[in-house]
């Protein structure tokens, strides 16, 4: 069989290269997360039970974890997307642009997500 | 050795109108742009979906349905659910195009469509129903 490239297996990891599969496997934890929204949406429109239910699932200790992946994932996915409309419009799409932009996305899904959980906790 | 393409082989205005949205023959980047204008629309819309979750907090079923109840809300919801199921289905339609290279990848595609826009449309009745319900 042919080698594919890049070969997975001798590449180094790098910033870019880490963030861009990194884009793939937010948007795959982020559609969970939708479709998680609208089980919540139709159990709020079914019955007292149904959103019980679901509520219990979501504060339990997995369910916590899970959100929280879930927060980070999409923080991530919505910083990679901005950088990636930047790039289609050809704007910071230089190697140092680049890596700064990536840093940046990494820095504010971390803070993001931290906020949203720790001002969620206090309501 | 003759330059000139044979004159059957010229494509005929009726075969490049065959063509005409098999493939990129002008309307080839409509996916790739459907994906980046959903994208646009995202940004503001989940934006505003998870802070006003964060808001909310642990809310019970009264406090979540008063709260989608309110028309404007119920509106960004569906508009959201709309342009992220979109923007999902064109998402995962790439994933499956780079990963899958068996059988199973236009089923697969097909099956992802689908489940996409049944999905949004129960998100969207059950929106419709909490917010007309008030």
């Amino acid at each position: 069989m042919k080698p594919r490239s890049p070969n997975i297996q001798n590449y180094r990891p790098q910033l870019t290269s880490v963030l861009s599969i990194a884009n793939r496997i937010t948007a795959l934890i982020s559609t969970v997360a939708l479709v998680a929204f609208v089980a919540w949406l139709v159990a709020a429109a079914s019955s007292p039970s149904a959103y019980g239910a679901l509520y219990a699932a979501a504060v339990s200790p997995i369910g916590r974890a899970l959100l929280v992946i879930a927060t980070f994932a999409f923080f991530l996915h919505l910083c990679g997307g901005i950088r990636h409309l930047f790039w289609d419009a050809l704007v910071g799409f230089e190697l140092r642009s680049i890596y700064a932009s990536g840093w940046v996305a990494l820095a504010a899904s971390i803070v993001l997500t931290a906020a949203a959980w720790l001002v969620g906790r206090h309501l | 050795m003759s330059l000139r393409v044979p004159e059957s082989r010229v494509p005929t205005p009726s075969i490049a109108a065959r063509a005409r949205g098999l493939g990129s023959a002008g309307r080839g980047t409509g996916a790739w742009r459907a994906e980046r204008v959903t994208a646009v629309a995202l940004v503001p819309l989940t934006l505003w979906l998870v802070a006003s979750l964060v808001a909310l907090g642990g809310a019970d079923r009264a406090v979540f349905l008063a709260w989608l109840g309110r028309p404007l809300r119920a509106l960004l919801v569906i508009l959201l659910l709309i342009a992220a199921f979109r923007h999902t289905a064109l998402g995962l339609q790439v994933v499956i195009e780079d990963y899958v290279h068996s059988a199973a990848k236009i089923p697969l595609l097909i099956a992802t469509h689908l489940l996409c826009f049944a999905i949004c449309v129960a998100g969207v009745l059950a929106t419709l129903s909490i917010a007309l319900a008030r």
